[in-house]
């Protein structure tokens, strides 16, 4: 417990200070602060709260059902074009926000997902969930997102490309926070 | 939503029917992972609730819509990188954003940098990865959302 306050000391604090002037803010009716509160705050609450547990435990049931070896196989080092497929099939039928793919991405590497994949995972997480370009195609037509998805798909792999060429000699690893 | 949900309900009861004492640790081990990351989540929403409060998203989005040329671009990234915007409420700002007469090669801009890019989200994504490798991966992420842009701004009319 000591070590958790300590090592997220900064966050705590921040949750502190904004928890107490909250409350007094509601009980002297101060509107900006309660504004703040109302609609940005407990929007971002909301969303985060109604996706990200449900995917936790998605992942803890991955870690202790899928194999190592079966990861590997599959999306590790020596999967080629394939093991990249399934990662970008991965990443579309997902939703919600960036942040939500890392905890994601840390299970795939710890599994033995290759360092190319984690990234190539995490442009189509950002470029091509399913979900949000049904969206897309509503509101920008269908040839703004068509062009958009196929110009983007080549330029996430080259991120990711690089990404592995530079992490290759370095000792680079994924926290478990 | 409702896929995530059943799908992570499906996956409770075939896991629970096939074995109850590796369910439960799994559980445990996700909500340990989930624990981990509150307080940094936390402080990052309140951080963006109270920039978004300061900083409207109107003001913001006037601000690229009207000026063009590459000072669009620029603003289109620039608020794109550090705006945390979920995409059913950008889409349809979007929308409305070249109904106003905004090119479509900048919202391109803006659209990738949204998603690929963040700014305000860094500490989160710094937990994970480190510090180089996060700078990293956004600086490269940046590159490319203005590469798709000038792409598409090239390929648009010969399509």
């Amino acid at each position: 417990m000591k070590m958790f306050i300590k090592k997220n000391l900064f966050d705590i604090s921040v949750i502190t200070i904004f928890t107490i002037i909250a409350v007094i803010s509601f009980s002297i009716d101060y509107q900006p602060v309660i504004e703040i509160t109302k609609n940005n705050f407990a929007d971002f609450l909301i969303e985060m709260l109604s996706f990200l547990p449900l995917l936790f435990i998605i992942i803890g049931l991955f870690d202790v059902w899928v194999p190592k070896e079966t990861v590997a196989k599959h999306v590790g080092e020596f999967s080629g074009i394939k093991g990249s497929l399934i990662v970008i099939f991965l990443a579309m039928l997902q939703a919600g926000p960036l942040y939500g793919a890392f905890p994601v991405a840390y299970m795939l590497w710890k599994k033995g997902c290759s360092i190319k994949n984690v990234f190539i995972y995490l442009g189509a997480f950002s470029s091509l969930k399913l979900p949000m370009l049904t969206f897309e195609i509503s509101f920008l037509g269908v040839k703004f997102s068509l062009l958009r998805t196929i110009i983007s798909i080549p330029v996430f792999i080259v991120i990711a490309i690089i990404m592995e060429k530079y992490l290759k000699n370095k000792k680079f690893e994924i926290n478990n926070l | 939503m409702i896929i995530l949900i059943t799908f992570c309900l499906l996956c409770l009861i075939a896991s629970f029917v096939s074995d109850r004492k590796k369910t439960l640790s799994g559980i445990k081990k996700g909500m340990t992972m989930f624990l981990k990351l509150l307080p940094t989540i936390l402080s990052v929403i309140i951080i963006i609730s109270v920039i978004l409060y300061l900083i409207p998203n109107e003001v913001m989005l006037e601000y690229f819509g009207e000026s063009s040329g590459i000072t669009g671009y620029v603003f289109a990234a620039l608020i794109g990188s550090i705006a945390l915007v979920p995409g059913f409420i950008a889409y349809p700002v979007c929308g409305y954003l070249v109904k106003s007469g905004v090119g479509y090669p900048v919202i391109a801009v803006f659209i990738t940098t949204l998603m690929m890019v963040g700014i305000i989200t860094f500490p989160i994504e710094r937990k994970f990865f480190g510090f180089n490798v996060a700078l990293l991966r956004n600086i490269l992420s940046l590159a490319g959302a203005l590469i798709i842009g000038i792409l598409i701004g090239l390929f648009w009319n010969i399509i």
